[in-house]
């Protein structure tokens, strides 16, 4: 549908902020993973500092959602994109609300780290939490991947991985609960552990919106509230 | 703006004369919201409480503004709105209509255009002009950009074709003719020949470059190439073009001024025109509320 062309404009400048728009999204989800990473360790091993210093680098995921959104809308204004050019703007401007969400999940994580990092340690470390990490990062790189090559069929797939995530999720509730039903004084820590799961969980909803839009990008087609299998098919149709 | 960023090679004593004035209308273009960043822009025409007569009828009300160098401004507005009497005061295209009047000044590099000591025709060699319809010469491709170097007086055959080679390929036109340059330019598309008459213009290192509305007569992809070519035109000339096409303004220029009924309503960074506008007229005219 004419989307991995966006190179061949007649004007250069077009082509040019085009690809400057795409490169700052994927600038921006490299930092967002590199957020969720930090938060995870911070919380993990309890470090502080590097909690804190999640916490302070929250602003410049701000700042990119900013500015690639003034960026888009000038490109609105002044070139009225059009087809695969006007898709690229829109899928761009919801990607980086849904980059700017997963931030603040990050931001979440590490403010948990710091809570947990004066308590007593579970005997498995946080490993299961480190885990789910590693899943939904994988997720958003898998996304970004998806993004930057245009693959409709790698969206799906990466979305598909969100079902993975959520019984994951599921299973660290239920252990949750356990702790807290074998000693009331594990509570506070046990609820602090699950806001983390539920902020990692929520990052992979994320993941998934992003690969959403990749698929609306490429193939024209919204697959927003329809099924993982409708997903797949749509993002494999000619 | 500083003193060494002026341009050199002009009266002096009007350059000391109107130095407050200039930081007064540069700055007056700042205000509002989104700051104009022209502070950062050297000025090439300023355009001084302008008045324009056609006899009787006022066609242009006291229009201030300053123009940057190197960069492409864009006049928009509906029709018999003046942006194209006010483009043709640059060159002094309007000396040629009976009965106009002409109030006021225009600066280009600090010397007054209508001072009596200028010399016309020096005026237009340095600030060229295109129309909206092509209009080549009938003569070949070769001879049509080779004009004005001949008018000059310039006789030698290897600074001629060296000058023709560079003002097409600086008009995006080289690779399509290098092998018909002598044949005649009508036989060239209406886009072509657009561009042939931009490289004619070119020929002779304008400083200035004035467009009329030189896309209209062309389909949609030549327009795309000359808005391509203006962009690329702009690293070395300032271009002032009139267009009734208010996203090819948006596309092309820096700057952009609105001009309604001879005044000039609002003029900013077309950034702030195009998604901020902060002139109701202006927001009207530019989302098809006009009239």
């Amino acid at each position: 549908m004419g989307t991995g062309n966006i190179n061949q404009h007649i004007s250069q400048q077009f082509n040019e902020e085009l690809e400057a728009i795409r490169h700052k999204v994927l600038a921006m989800g490299g930092l967002v993973e590199e957020q969720i990473e930090n938060a995870t360790v911070a919380l993990v091993s309890s470090d502080v500092e590097r909690a804190e210093g999640v916490i302070s680098r929250d602003y410049k995921v701000n700042a990119y959602e900013v500015a690639i959104d003034e960026e888009s809308i000038q490109i609105l204004a002044r070139r009225q994109p059009a087809a695969g050019d006007l898709r690229l703007i829109v899928a761009v401007i919801k990607t980086i609300t849904d980059l700017e969400r997963m931030g603040d999940q990050a931001e979440k994580v590490a403010r948990m780290a710091i809570h947990l990092a004066d308590m007593e340690r579970p005997k498995n470390q946080y490993s299961e939490l480190e885990h789910l990490s590693d899943q939904v990062r994988k997720m958003l790189r898998g996304a970004l991947d998806a993004f930057a090559r245009m693959d409709a069929e790698a969206a799906a797939a990466v979305a598909r991985e969100d079902l993975k995530v959520d019984a994951e999720y599921d299973a660290i509730m239920r252990q949750m609960i356990t702790f807290m039903m074998e000693d009331p004084r594990n509570v506070r820590r046990t609820l602090d552990t699950m806001w983390s799961a539920r902020a990692l969980e929520r990052i992979g909803d994320h993941a998934r919106n992003i690969c959403e839009y990749v698929i609306y990008l490429v193939k024209g087609k919204d697959v927003r509230h329809i099924s993982l299998d409708e997903l797949s098919k749509e993002a494999i149709k000619d | 703006m500083s003193e060494s960023n002026r341009a050199t090679g002009t009266a002096s004593d009007a350059a000391a004369a109107t130095t407050p004035t200039h930081a007064i209308k540069i700055e007056a273009l700042s205000r509002g919201r989104n700051t104009l960043q022209m502070k950062d822009e050297t000025p090439c025409l300023q355009v001084q409480n302008l008045n324009l007569f056609y006899g009787e009828k006022q066609a242009l009300h006291g229009i201030d503004m300053v123009i940057p160098k190197q960069r492409v401004t864009a006049y928009i507005g509906p029709s018999g709105c003046g942006k194209s009497t006010l483009l043709r005061c640059i060159n002094r295209m309007n000396d040629l209509v009976d009965g106009v009047r002409i109030e006021g000044q225009i600066l280009l590099d600090d010397q007054d255009i209508y001072d009596k000591s200028v010399n016309v025709a020096d005026l237009r060699r340095r600030v060229g002009m295109v129309f909206q319809k092509p209009n080549p010469f009938p003569k070949s491709i070769y001879e049509n950009v080779a004009y004005g170097l001949r008018l000059q007086g310039v006789k030698d055959r290897r600074t001629m074709d060296e000058v023709v080679e560079n003002a097409l390929k600086s008009a995006a036109l080289w690779d399509e003719v290098k092998d018909r340059l002598h044949d005649s330019a009508f036989g060239l598309s209406g886009g072509q020949q657009q561009r042939l008459v931009i490289a004619r213009a070119i020929a002779i290192e304008p400083e200035v470059l004035l467009l009329d509305e030189p896309a209209s007569a062309l389909d949609p992809i030549s327009t795309l190439k000359i808005e391509e070519l203006i962009y690329e035109l702009k690293s070395k000339y300032t271009i002032v073009i009139v267009t009734h096409n208010m996203q090819q303004a948006a596309r092309v220029s820096d700057y952009t001024a609105f001009m309604y009924m001879g005044k000039l309503i609002e003029y900013g960074d077309t950034n702030t025109v195009f998604t901020n506008p902060s002139q109701k007229q202006t927001e009207d005219y530019i989302t098809g509320r006009y009239g």
